[in-house]
């Protein structure tokens, strides 16, 4: 019978990588002088399981890999080798090696073969007990000469030898037996004789193929020589490599013990069992969070995210349809048409409810974005030699898929940024009377319809001076009478690329403009703040979707503008002696022992207003960034959902305007872009029309 | 009447694997994902053959093995382990706590196929 494998492989690849996150993430919570052993059992599982299933699959270069890490895991773990930092490196490597290996096979991504022997080579100088001093050099290119093909990875055993196969040129008998000897000298090895009548050898042998080649050279000429790695390692024979032809059939079944032909041996079963130490058992104790995987995997089904999206789409002109049904009624007397205006009511619910479970659908944790920096910041602080402390809070805040995918790029760059050039290096933090293990803070929460992702550090904050410097330098327009809020927005400007400003201070500024456009991109905002000697904080805020917000409609003239109600505090008609004249900075308001800049809507877009008057009109207090300001119209219309059309695809960019809806009445309307406005107040006063 | 097989692995994929070669072969097939879930199927309906994992979280193959064996209506069932551990300890291990038979992980369909054929028919 033979089966098409392939499609099996998908489940194989979904299965791996969660066991490979699992398996790094265990190892990096790992206590190297008392690891627990559920854990050690875990990760040995998980290696384990992704041997098998490589195995079923012929991914025989996974297999190898994995083989290596079992073995020596399973030697750690039943207390027969102590484990080491550099255990844990070598298996967080060899995990790397796994996921490059898994995407080779998936993507057809490429492979590079030298980290894959060089961390072979580091399990099994492991497995013999030798700490791998630089086990970043690639293997030796004589060996690579000797061995065209390099068609396997070495496959070393538990006891750290590999098995090597050298096929000899065609040579004399007395060569072949003085070959044999010197061999011997190296391992254990078995002659075979090739179909043309050339001799063969199988060496089992701790020594390196370049041992082995220059002990060849004292015989014959190592260029006739073909070794290669023998893909079927000794210890595990029966792990055979698909296509290699097997004379163990790779099962068996037990003959009766006593002759007695078919009889079941229960009566020796059950006493055996009894027999068996409990420690045995213990040893693959109950893990609650393995069940947990169990029963997920079962309860969950895999969507295309296309069907996602279009049940997404649907539920948008739904509530569309819904805000005009609640528009043509509201004109209908009630006590004629109570009965419908109940129904209309229900529907109402119902449709918000429908679109909140259909939103949710696409949230997804921020662990999927956090999970990846314990890693990243454990290698980078390794590599800088600083100590950092890495913590993350708000885990199971939900974003939007799409908003997720997109903020991994701009906060790794936060994050690599933060240890690189935030904390500083541990003699200084000693000196500076700080703990010399820096804090770095990844941190998610909702706040109104924002989700707030900070990258905070306890480092040396950003340095001011330098950075107005730099700025000069740039030609960009500053003053040292600048606010510090705008002075550390600097580094966002395109340019602004830093390399002598940042190294050694705490400036950062590596393509920071990208991450500040990306973030924008989004629609979302990105904040510093930061004090020197104690720390710097940025702060992200995104939309929690793109999709759909809660608006409030207000009218200037004849037009109907939406305010998304995240911005909104409160909206109120000031009475004449709060509004005053401030000279060169406009109209300001004053609202709760606070003055407040004044926007007029009707300047801003010139359109005819009902009430230039303020204690007129309506305003309404908007905030955004930390700032206030009072937005001046003429009357509020109503609160609703709107379902956000982009401009851009369908007209073009423009300022002021972060998109449009469709009303009930089926008329369109504006929505607008609180921070534009916000960031344009101050400006205001000077020139009518900002932009 | 078809014969049912109770196929108890962690591994999805393998799992998969093991009831599309099994039902190619005109079996009935159950999944199981460890050992408890395994037992718990056991108990519900008496199956023709347990084919199991011995490396599994929570309850593992052999602990399986013993829990069925004590049990009356599995006494005479056909049980197979499957492992990549291909060592001679654990084979006397299943050995000792009833397993008919052992088949090494990864295995070729037919040879799954055969071995099967060779205990239930």
């Amino acid at each position: 019978m033979t089966i098409d494998m392939s499609q099996f492989y998908q489940v194989f690849f979904d299965e791996a990588d969660e066991l490979l996150a699992e398996m790094e993430k265990l190892l990096l919570a790992l206590d190297v002088s008392a690891p627990d052993s559920e854990d050690l059992n875990a990760i040995f599982r998980a290696a384990h399981s992704i041997k098998g299933g490589a195995a079923t699959f012929a991914f025989t270069d996974i297999t190898e890999v994995t083989h290596m890490l079992e073995s020596l895991l399973d030697r750690i773990r039943k207390g027969e080798m102590g484990l080491t930092p550099e255990h844990v490196d070598a298996f967080l490597v060899a995990k790397d090696v796994l996921t490059m290996q898994m995407d080779g096979h998936h993507h057809g991504s490429s492979v590079d073969q030298a980290a894959v022997d060089s961390v072979c080579q580091r399990l099994k100088a492991l497995s013999q007990g030798i700490v791998a001093a630089a086990p970043t050099t690639v293997p030796n290119p004589p060996a690579a000469a000797a061995m065209p093909e390099a068609a396997a990875a070495p496959v070393v055993d538990a006891d750290g030898n590999c098995r090597f196969r050298i096929e000899l040129p065609d040579v004399p008998q007395k060569d072949v037996d003085a070959l044999a000897a010197e061999l011997g000298l190296l391992g254990t090895i078995v002659q075979e004789t090739l179909d043309d009548k050339r001799a063969a050898f199988i060496l089992t042998s701790g020594e390196s193929q370049d041992n082995i080649v220059a002990i060849c050279s004292f015989v014959l000429d190592p260029d006739d020589l073909k070794i290669t790695y023998d893909a079927a390692p000794a210890a595990a024979s029966a792990d055979t490599v698909p296509g290699t032809p097997a004379e163990d059939p790779g099962y068996g079944i037990f003959e009766p013990e006593n002759g007695s032909a078919a009889a079941p041996q229960v009566p020796t079963a059950a006493a055996d069992a009894a027999a068996v130490p409990a420690g045995e058992v213990k040893n693959y104790g109950r893990r609650a969070t393995d069940r947990e995987g169990g029963s997920q995997e079962s309860s969950s089904i895999r969507v295309s995210v296309e069907k996602v999206d279009q049940l997404i789409n649907l539920v948008g002109e739904l509530v569309i349809t819904q805000a005009m049904i609640e528009q043509r009624i509201a004109a209908l007397d009630p006590l004629h048409h109570e009965r419908l205006l109940n129904s209309a009511g229900q529907l109402a619910r119902n449709t918000r409810d429908l679109q909140e479970a259909v939103m949710s659908i696409r949230m997804m944790p921020m662990d999927y974005v956090f999970s990846r920096f314990p890693r990243m910041v454990r290698d980078l602080a390794a590599k800088l030699g600083k100590k950092v402390e890495f913590v993350t809070r708000g885990a199971a805040t939900e974003l939007d898929k799409g908003l997720i995918e997109r903020i991994v790029d701009p906060l790794t760059h936060l994050v690599r940024n933060s240890v690189d050039h935030g904390v500083e290096m541990p003699d200084r933090r000693t000196a500076s009377g700080k703990n010399e293990t820096g804090k770095l803070v990844l941190s998610a929460a909702h706040q109104g319809g924002n989700i707030v992702i900070e990258v905070s550090d306890d480092g040396g904050g950003l340095n001011r001076e330098r950075i107005l410097d730099k700025a000069r330098q740039q030609g960009l327009p500053v003053s040292d009478s600048m606010p510090d809020s705008d002075v550390w927005q600097l580094i966002f400007a395109p340019g602004f690329s830093t390399a002598e400003v940042v190294t050694d201070v705490s400036g950062r500024g590596v393509g920071m403009d990208v991450v500040k456009r990306n973030i924008t991109a989004m629609g979302g905002t990105v904040d510093i703040r930061s004090i020197p000697g104690t720390g710097t904080t940025i702060a992200i805020s995104l939309p929690l979707t793109l999709a759909i917000l809660d608006g409030m409609s207000v009218r200037v003239g004849e037009e109907i503008y939406i305010l998304p109600l995240g911005y909104v505090i409160e909206s109120l008609q000031p009475a004449a002696v709060d509004v005053k004249e401030v000279a060169g900075q406009g109209r300001v308001v004053k609202v709760r022992e606070e003055y407040l800049p004044l926007i007029p809507l009707h300047q801003i877009f010139a359109i005819d207003p009902q009430f230039e008057d303020p204690s007129q009109g309506i305003i309404v207090i908007l905030e955004t960034e930390g700032k206030k300001a009072a937005l001046l119209v003429d009357s509020l219309v109503g609160q609703q959902q709107v379902v956000v059309k982009n401009l851009e695809t369908n007209f073009r960019k423009v300022a002021g305007i972060s998109g449009a809806t469709i009303l009930g009445d089926g008329g369109v309307s504006l929505i607008l872009d609180v921070s534009a406005l916000l960031r344009s107040s101050r400006q205001l006063a000077a020139d009518p029309v900002f932009f | 009447m078809t014969k049912t097989i109770l196929a108890v692995d962690d591994s999805g994929s393998l799992r998969q694997m093991l009831s599309f070669s099994l039902k190619a072969a005109g079996y009935g097939v159950i999944e199981a994902i460890d050992g408890e879930d395994g037992l718990n199927k056991a108990k519900r309906q008496t199956v023709d053959l347990v084919l199991t994992d011995q490396n599994m979280p929570g309850m593992d193959g052999l602990s399986l093995i013993r829990a069925l064996r004590a049990m009356k209506n599995y006494q005479n069932v056909p049980i197979l382990m499957l492992t990549t551990e291909s060592g001679d300890d654990i084979k006397a291990m299943g050995r000792a706590a009833g397993a008919n038979g052992w088949l090494v992980k990864p295995f070729d369909p037919a040879r799954l196929t055969e071995v099967v054929k060779k205990l239930i028919g």
